[in-house]
């Protein structure tokens, strides 16, 4: 199995970029998608945003440093690419929060140890209004702030994997004699 | 055991979980494994680092489309690649295939094209299998009944090593369409029309069916455009039951069936669709007859009009909205009150995994005809494979797409992503049959009008946005 670091409470200021439907593509434009590695892409995490517009959110001093994002309603939507979730973890994000993901964007983040937290909308305004720091507890299944503490919903399997810092991929090789046994009811 | 019917996709997915990973996820397997360059560099190199093979490599078929080149080989027999990058990401999948034995539809051989184009075309793609590929428009397979979504790279990686994914039970959405659609309207519409009603987020966590007698009266291109279409309301997977027509379509294709393998196929293929008592999670219904040619005023596939409409107005945003409206009125500067046609163009693109396919050249041809593309506007015309390529000259319709002054180029994604060197310019307005209206997608700062093949084509010899049904007339 591929260890990573294992991902258990992440405490941050939260970087914040309130905006509904931000799509793959604007998270990491599709011309820097040519590189062969997993390495790099950070550097061009939301670049066509941040060359056109003047003071974007992530750029402002306040949201250096934050290892928390804080986003709107259907983070991630569109392509496929995992380099989103690749780009996020370069620029330092180790956990999105927002109102909502993309299916296959939370699948990315999730198998790579980048961890989407969905919250409802009370919670949601509460947070764009919080200038503290925010803990994001696995563990615990807890997001607590200066305006309380709530749970979150994350799948028991993928909990697991991201506290161990393991991927997928070995669970499902543990599984091989099943997948062999299925092909040949299935020749 | 289910009381009530099962539903095509319960048929599909009951048939591939391999076993259930207690308190969480099933394994499901996969039955198709398609491959492009962009996505599974990465992928390989995981297998190489764990010293692993790919398991069912006669499971797996690849093909190049995203960073090539659409324009002809140089004078010296090169490749116009667009830089050195995209070059490598080519050679390197050309490596990886060779290294772990993969079927590769390299660029130059007669069997390469977009991804989602070619498995259908090589008849690798059937009924009530699983299909996957690292990429959102996997849902394109749907149209012939098979289970068929996009996937990470790290997915791709599991499916190489094990043919398997880890997948947890998606929801089921039916969307019937009643009736017949108008002339002049197309599949293209009919989706644009069913994302604007759901939303660009509002099929998360579903797989839908399309059904009803206007998808019935599609042919297989109409009904992958539909299917194509579906992740961009959110959806991971769109299905519509295979038929006579789809029948149709496969047989005889290099990858199906033969003889008498082809009859128990059909025979089995036959009872995937969905038993009258099936229940979905949720269920949406919509006139054809209603349906215009449609086109995207804003920034996201769902942000849409009909051709002879109007242009809206922030005020006219949904409760919690108006920001992202008025953001997307902002970057597109069309006239907010005003009807959409008429809008100048700039460039005009008919291609992609959405609108690529003989049906969409045919209607694009219809239009172009006998005219000629707008002084001022770049017209390219991109087929989704070599076979199409092949097939529309022998039609005559590069022929119709050349004396209009459009540009006929090679098979690939071209401009509906902008990799491969083929992009709108910063701040030009594009009229295009992709799938994606995106800020930049098109190319950096580029603005995107979606449309069907028809629509865009009268946009081309008016230079305006252009509702066809008056130039079909
Ligand atoms: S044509 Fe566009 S949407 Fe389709 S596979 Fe290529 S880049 Fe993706």
């Amino acid at each position: 199995m591929t260890e990573r670091t294992a991902f258990t409470a992440v405490t941050s200021r939260l970087a914040k970029l309130v905006r509904d439907d931000i799509d793959t593509d604007q998270i990491i434009p599709a011309r820097y998608l040519k590189a062969t590695s997993r390495a790099g892409f950070g550097a061009n995490l939301f670049a066509d945003w941040r060359e056109s517009e003047a003071d974007f959110p992530l750029d402002r001093a306040d949201a250096r440093g934050a290892a928390l994002l804080l986003a709107g309603r259907n983070f991630g939507c569109g392509s496929s690419r995992e380099h989103a979730p690749w780009a996020l973890l370069g620029a330092g994000f180790r956990a999105i929060v927002a109102r909502s993901f993309g299916d296959i964007f939370r699948q990315n983040s999730l198998k790579n140890g980048l961890l989407p937290v969905a919250v409802d909308e009370a919670t949601h305004a509460a947070l764009v209004a919080c200038a503290d720091e925010v803990t994001i507890d696995l563990d615990a299944r807890e997001l607590r702030f200066a305006g309380g503490r709530v749970g979150f919903e994350v799948d028991a399997f993928s909990r697991d994997c991201l506290l161990r810092g393991v991927d997928e991929l070995g669970a499902l090789l543990a599984r091989l004699p099943e997948i062999e046994a299925f092909e040949r009811r299935h020749a | 055991m289910r009381v009530t019917g099962r539903s095509l996709f319960d048929k599909v997915w009951d048939a591939h979980v391999v076993s259930d990973v207690p308190g969480g996820p099933s394994i499901l397997y996969v039955d198709l494994h398609l491959i492009h360059e962009v996505t599974s560099p990465q992928a390989f190199d995981g297998l190489r680092a764990r010293g692993l093979r790919v398991r069912r490599a006669d499971r797996t078929l690849a093909t190049m489309d995203h960073s090539t080149p659409t324009a002809p080989r140089r004078a010296d027999g090169s490749l116009p690649f667009v830089d050195d990058a995209a070059r490598s990401q080519v050679a390197t999948l050309e490596r990886n295939c060779a290294e772990f034995g993969v079927t590769l539809h390299a660029l130059g051989s007669e069997g390469q094209g977009i991804v989602h184009v070619i498995g259908p075309e090589h008849g690798a793609t059937q009924p009530g299998a699983t299909i996957v590929c690292g990429d959102s428009h996997t849902s394109t397979h749907g149209a012939f009944g098979a289970l068929a979504f996009g996937i990470g790279t790290s997915e791709v990686e599991h499916v190489l090593a094990t043919q398997c994914l880890l997948q947890r039970r998606p929801r089921t959405m039916r969307v019937t369409a009643r009736g017949a659609l108008a002339a002049g309207v197309t599949a293209k519409d009919l989706v644009l029309a069913i994302i604007s009603r759901l939303g660009v987020g509002g099929a998360t966590g579903h797989v839908l069916e399309y059904a009803g007698a206007a998808v019935r009266g599609l042919s297989m291109d109409g009904r992958m455009t539909v299917c194509n279409m579906s992740i961009e309301a959110g959806a991971r997977a769109g299905m519509i039951a295979p038929d006579e027509v789809t029948f149709t379509y496969l047989e005889g294709r290099p990858m199906a069936p033969r003889g008498d393998a082809w009859a128990r196929a059909v025979e089995r293929w036959r009872r995937l669709a969905s038993d009258d008592d099936a229940r979905f999670d949720r269920e949406l219904s919509l006139d054809a007859a209603d349906v215009a040619p449609r086109v995207t005023w804003g920034t996201n596939p769902g942000l849409g009009v009909a051709v002879d409409g109007v242009v809206p107005t922030a005020d006219e945003a949904p409760s919690g909205e108006r920001a992202a409206w008025q953001k997307a009125l902002d970057y597109m500067r069309l006239e907010p009150g005003r009807p959409i046609a008429g809008a100048p163009v700039d460039v005009v693109f008919v291609g992609s995994c959405t609108n690529s396919r003989l049906d969409d050249l045919r209607d694009a041809a219809r239009v172009l005809r006998g005219r000629k593309v707008a002084d001022g506007v770049r017209m390219l015309v991109v087929p989704g494979s070599q076979a199409i390529k092949r097939d529309a000259e022998a039609e005559g319709l590069a022929e119709v797409f050349r004396a209009a002054g459009a540009e006929w180029r090679e098979p690939g994604c071209s401009m509906c992503i902008a990799m491969n060197g083929d992009e709108v310019a910063p701040g030009k307005l594009a009229v295009s049959t992709s799938n994606r209206n995106f800020e930049g997608r098109q190319g950096r700062g580029a603005r995107t009008v979606l449309a069907s093949p028809l629509t865009a084509a009268a946009s081309a010899v008016s230079g305006r946005i252009r509702d066809p049904r008056e130039l079909l007339r």
